[in-house]
């Protein structure tokens, strides 16, 4: 009888819940409802042009992202569907990027011309759809969305590398990517499983909690498990970011697929995968607040999200004895200090206390959080250089790769990779400096989020321009570009400011993005006195000087080359649209520097209440 | 004063907008037309002159806003603020270091703009990318906030490089690589010095009638104070880019630890001298120099290489005076190997430009010289001195060496070839030219009676108090430095007859060739024989400043000295724990004033000692 009630009690909670959820899910829904529309329309005609509604779906999404809401209103941490999803200022933020960039996206793509009539119904709902994860990987706070988000934004670029049917360099890297975005998300997944199966649940902050109450205690086993656990997520999102060394597919796919994709991939994509990384780093390396405030709430939850994740849970002591028997002993993270165990004890000690007084005291909570936070310090070191790592070999290999290469995508395609990198380094600090200097995190995470502003508009712009060009000259290798200023000086002069944004030179605003980077890791540094993050910033800024090579050669061969007679490539001018679009998108390269504030308050603002 | 600053920044870079719309009328080769040629380098002369005539009537002409050359510390300061997230103002200022830097900047633009007649192709790019690289420069003297100033330094690269790239000679794309990759790798290190010494600072700690005082002076904005005040009461610290604050910072309060100021001057040293440039990061300059056009040449060696030594004088010494302080003797010891290299480089060249490219190492060595002439001896009215001789080779160097290059620009558009060993005879074909070429050169030589004279005496002599070895190696430097000048006079302009090809086009210059030459000339002669009308500008700020640091110094030298002490007494203390400790602490009480007396004792004992 008991039961029952429970049962209907759950219901009702979860009708509430849903209602509730759906309100500030409405972006999402809007891409749904017009993937569902290209589809049926698909199914029709093949002769419509879907541009114009694909473009109000986009400007629908954007609107109903609702940007402002960061300029005035105090956006509180909310979970959306149980606790499968979190909404806050990140969410806001990462969502209207990328929405942003879905309409900037879809002009470009109509003006390049890629997709034709034809092609549009597919082409677009693949983008939507692939939004439409990349969304959810910028709200997940459970794992189970973490794994089927990053499929969901994963699979439809797979089939939008091959877009250019009848291209064997297209089918080609379609395969390339297929095959190597099925192998990370498998290793991640099993990754996934193991954290899963060690700490009982898939539910982010309950998983800190989780682990908070671990780690102390943990043998040598249990971390060898949680260790290869981090390293194995690390690869799926090292895969999605193109990090290195699981970056193998982006030249080939960058070199076989055509320009617009790859400015989907590359701006997109990444940004998403950031936002992802930042979900997952912050999310295991500390316990939100509201997870402390009331033991029996979390109590419900942790049981209501065993009831969600059953199917995918292997029975918890099993995997871990499991793993206990077969994991070596060689991993080696500090986390036999005696001082968490200690907090530890004193946190559950208090806890009834907490309890009765939770109305009014707040101190006891920021107690009980504290002691969690310091036993999850390992964790927080250990992400920390794990990321370090990942960031430096990836700027460093993609810089120097760059150097080398003739086609102008693949050249891109390293310059992603060296800027992946420069964008994880803003991870590390954000680490060291959580628990200890909120502050700083905070400042961390805001820099990552004005790099990606930054970057959506450089690589968008960067792109453009070599698809209208490749449009007018039919070639996407560099020597082929040689003395183009003389007959398209608007679109290499754009190009030439955009690529000096990617060097990082003020004042243009690719510096901003990296100013703001290395001030949160010469932050870290001073406070948290980490020397992996003064050898960030060092390679940081070495790798600064050495990119200025690959793209000083591209403009160098644009303005200072002779134009080849031999191979006379058309002498069509750019038309006005295009001309139009290419500076539209390049002004805020230029002009940022004055309203940097805005950016700056933007990501403030976004990450507010990302840390608590 | 903020529209006028912002005004003579900035006219430059309104002058490039502008001269984006206007038409360029092109042939096929990238030549414009003559008259669009004329037009468009004719525009910019306006601009240049604008400017000029801005700069001057601002700060000498015009009563109510002239430099006070009675005043030392910052005049027609503002500050607005621009990056709150980062504490980053929009603040600018001027004073007796930056004044004569700034009229430097905006004079010698007008004479390169003059000189630039010889540009034939793509006249609009380059008129664009000369005002917008005339912006940086000016910028980089007047910012006061440290990222401004970092944007400034880093906004001449792009439209140096292209100038060079682009207008340049054979090895041109070689050449201005070379200088963008010195240069940026240069101030990636300043960045990350930049951001260690923002993240050490905390205006929380300065003395509050030092803020009162800044921000009385305008030079830091005024709602500091209210974050100040919050920041003392939640305890956490306020961070400034605030060149004039960090300074403060530095000789006031213990924000910047010794080796914090260690590790920044030398990252920001280096930084500036490459711009200077010093061996061992000097390299670059002679293939730029060679390279660039004429004009380009001239505001390379007229302005940017200032750059460098503002830079130190007005950043590394005042913010890391401990590290200036420590690492003098790698500044002098630089700067003297400088002096000497660069004399015996040039002795070797054969081309005539590379001739005045290594003379341009010599004597920004004198320059950094004069900076670093600081030790822990003596009173310090030496290093003043240097430091007024260092400021005026900068000036004086920077009329030379573009009126040297500009000869040389004038002959090789006529014959187009630099070979020393092809020249002679000049004086006898091109009498008001070589007249011109004597003046100037005599100048670059150091000559009494010309500019480069009395820089040059006052760094020699303030190395005297520093180094005795160092000072005869600096003074016999004057010796090879009239060698390779006047072996360059007398093959290029002596001698019977010219050697070289193109005879046929050696003709007589014209009137703007002369007046561009005879204003350097005169200026060269002004400064040579009335150094006071330069000095009583810069006196005041000189002083102000070396008195500051060595206050500072007087400081830090007890610091360093108690703490040896301490160590000493407590080695001492350590041999004779077993004997001693007792009885001193019977001592102590017997006193009845506990430990305070006996500390004091203590001091009073290690001050005697």
């Amino acid at each position: 009888m008991e039961s029952t009630t429970d049962f209907y009690n759950l219901i009702d909670a979860l009708k509430a819940d849903s209602a509730n959820s759906l309100g500030l899910f409405m972006p999402e829904i809007t891409l749904c409802v017009f993937i569902a529309l290209f589809l049926a329309v698909r199914l029709v005609t093949t002769k419509l042009d879907l541009f114009w509604v694909a473009l109000a779906g986009a400007v629908v999404g954007l609107v109903s992202s609702n940007p402002l809401q960061l300029c005035g209103g105090n956006v509180e941490s909310e979970e959306l569907f149980t606790g499968l999803l979190v909404h806050d200022g990140l969410t806001i933020a990462i969502r209207s990027i990328l929405m942003l960039f879905l309409v900037l996206f879809l002009i470009f793509t109509k003006i390049s011309g890629v997709p034709d009539k034809e092609d549009g119904a597919d082409v677009y709902s693949l983008v939507f759809g692939s939004t439409l994860g990349m969304c959810l990987m910028a709200s997940a706070n459970h794992l189970l969305i973490v794994f089927l988000a990053i499929e969901m934004a994963g699979v439809p670029s797979y089939v939008l590398a091959g877009l250019i049917k009848g291209r064997k360099r297209g089918s080609e890297s379609a395969l390339k990517y297929a095959i190597y975005g099925a192998g990370a998300a498998g290793v991640m997944l099993y990754g996934i499983s193991l954290l899963v199966g060690l700490s009982g649940t898939a539910h982010l902050p309950t998983m800190a909690l989780e682990l908070a109450q671990i780690i102390p205690q943990a043998g040598l086993g249990e971390q060898a498990v949680l260790c290869l656990a981090a390293v194995m997520i690390s690869v799926g999102i090292a895969f999605k970011l193109s990090a290195v060394p699981f970056h193998f597919w982006a030249p080939d796919v960058f070199h076989g697929a055509c320009a617009e994709v790859n400015a989907f991939l590359s701006v997109a994509s990444k940004a998403a995968a950031l936002a992802l990384l930042l979900r997952l780093a912050v999310g295991l390396g500390s316990v939100p607040l509201s997870e402390i405030e009331a033991p029996q709430a979390i109590q419900q939850t942790v049981e209501a999200h065993q009831e969600t994740v059953q199917t995918d849970l292997v029975p918890t002591h099993l995997v871990s004895l499991e793993d206990e028997a077969v994991s070596g002993s060689d991993e080696d993270i500090d986390v036999k200090s005696s001082e968490p165990v200690e907090a530890q004890a004193n946190a559950e000690t208090e806890a009834p206390a907490t309890e009765a007084e939770v109305v009014e005291a707040v101190d006891p909570r920021l107690e009980i959080k504290q002691a969690h936070d310091e036993a999850l310090s390992p964790v927080r070191n250990f992400i920390g250089l794990l990321i370090a790592f990942f960031a430096v070999i990836t700027a460093t290999f993609g810089n120097l790769a760059a150097y080398g290469q003739k086609n102008i995508k693949r050249l891109l395609a390293y310059s992603t990779i060296a800027h992946a990198g420069y964008m994880m380094m803003a991870v590390t600090p954000l680490m060291m400096m959580l628990g200890t200097d909120n502050n700083g995190a905070e400042q961390a995470a805001s820099a990552l989020i004005q790099y990606i502003v930054v970057y959506v508009f450089l690589n968008l712009g960067a792109f453009s321009i070599i698809a209208f060009l490749r449009n007018y000259v039919g070639s996407e290798e560099i020597e082929d570009y040689s003395g183009m200023v003389k007959s398209r000086p608007v679109l290499v002069i754009c190009l030439a400011l955009i690529f000096f944004s990617l060097v990082g030179l003020p004042p243009l605003s690719g510096f901003l993005g990296k100013f703001a980077i290395f001030a949160s890791l010469a932050d870290g540094y001073s406070t948290a006195g980490s020397s992996a993050l003064l050898v960030l910033l060092i390679a940081g800024g070495l790798n600064t000087a050495i990119s200025l090579f690959y793209y000083l050669g591209v403009i160098k061969t644009m303005v200072m080359g002779e134009p080849d007679e031999s191979h006379h490539l058309g002498d069509r001018p750019v038309g006005r649209i295009e001309m139009a679009y290419v500076v539209v998108v390049s002004i805020p390269t230029v002009f940022l520097i004055v309203c940097w504030q805005w950016v700056a308050g933007f990501a403030d603002e976004a990450v507010k209440h990302f840390i608590s | 004063m903020e529209l006028l600053i912002s005004l003579i920044v900035f006219l430059p870079t309104l002058g490039a907008l502008a001269v984006a719309c206007f038409p360029s009328k092109k042939d096929e080769n990238g030549v414009n037309a003559k008259d669009n040629q004329n037009f468009l380098l004719g525009f910019t002369l306006g601009v240049g002159i604008l400017t000029f005539v801005v700069s001057l009537a601002a700060f000498v002409l015009n009563d109510s806003s002239a430099i006070d050359e009675s005043i030392g510390s910052m005049q027609h300061a503002f500050s607005i603020s621009w990056i709150p997230a980062f504490d980053i103002e929009y603040a600018m200022g001027i004073d007796g270091i930056s004044f004569p830097l700034v009229l430097l900047t905006t004079g010698v633009s007008i004479l390169a703009i003059l000189a630039s007649w010889s540009i034939k192709k793509h006249v609009k790019a380059y008129c664009v990318l000369f005002l917008l690289l005339e912006t940086g420069m000016i910028g980089v003297f007047l910012a006061l906030d440290f990222f401004l100033f970092y944007v400034f330094w880093e906004v001449m690269l792009l439209p140096m490089y292209f100038l060079i790239g682009i207008w340049g000679g054979p090895r041109r794309e070689y050449a201005a690589i070379k200088f963008f990759l010195y240069t940026l790798l240069g101030s990636v290190l300043m960045l990350i010095a930049i951001l260690m010494i923002y993240f050490n600072s905390d205006l929380t700690q300065l003395a509050p009638a030092n803020l009162q005082e800044l921000v009385a002076n305008d030079v830091i904005n005024a709602d500091v104070t209210k974050s100040v005040a919050a920041g003392i009461k939640s305890g956490t610290a306020v961070h400034t880019f605030n060149l004039v604050a960090l300074a403060e910072l530095a000789q006031t309060t213990d924000c910047f630890s010794a080796e914090l100021q260690w590790w920044c001057f030398l990252l920001l040293f280096i930084g500036f001298i490459v711009k200077v440039p010093s061996i061992p990061v000097h390299t670059w300059l002679p293939d730029a120099h060679v390279e660039a056009p004429t004009p380009i040449s001239m505001i390379l060696a007229g302005v940017l290489l200032k750059m460098g030594g503002y830079g130190i004088i007005r950043i590394c010494y005042p913010i890391c005076p401990a590290g200036g302080l420590e690492l003098s003797y790698v500044v002098v010891g630089l700067g003297v190997a400088s002096m000497v290299y660069g004399a015996f480089a040039a002795l070797a060249q054969t081309d005539f430009k590379r001739v005045v490219a290594y003379s341009s190492v010599s004597h920004m060595g004198y320059v950094v010289v004069g900076f670093g002439v600081w030790t822990m001896l003596g009173n310090g009215d030496y290093w003043k001195m240097g430091v007024t001789g260092a400021m005026y080779q900068m000036i004086g160097h920077g009329i030379s060496s573009a009126g040297m290059f500009f000869m040389v620009g004038i002959i090789y558009d006529r014959v187009h070839h630099r070979n020393l060993n092809e020249f002679g005879g000049l004086y006898g074909l091109m009498p008001k030219y070589t007249a011109l070429a004597m003046g100037l050169f005599f100048a670059g030589l150091g000559l009494p009676g010309l500019c480069g004279f009395i820089g040059e005496v006052l760094v020699v002599l303030s190395v005297w108090r520093f180094s005795p070895l160092l000072a005869i190696i600096s003074a016999s430097v004057v010796i090879f430095t009239a060698g390779y000048i006047l072996w360059t006079l007398q093959r290029v302009y002596l001698g019977p007859e010219y050697k070289g090809p193109h005879a046929e086009e050696i003709k007589p210059i014209n009137g703007r060739e002369f007046s561009t030459g005879a204003i350097l000339l005169v200026l060269a002669i002004i400064f040579g024989v009335f150094p006071n009308t330069l000095i009583k500008y810069m006196d005041e700020t000189v002083d102000q400043q070396v008195t500051s640091l060595n206050e500072w110094r007087e400081g830090y030298e007890q610091t360093l000295a108690t703490a040896e002490e301490s160590d000493e007494a407590e080695h001492a203390e350590e041999a004779s724990e077993d004997g001693h400790g007792e009885e001193g602490e019977e001592a102590a009480d017997e006193h009845g004033e506990g430990e305070t007396a006996a500390t004091s004792d203590l001091t009073e004992v290690a001050v005697a000692n």
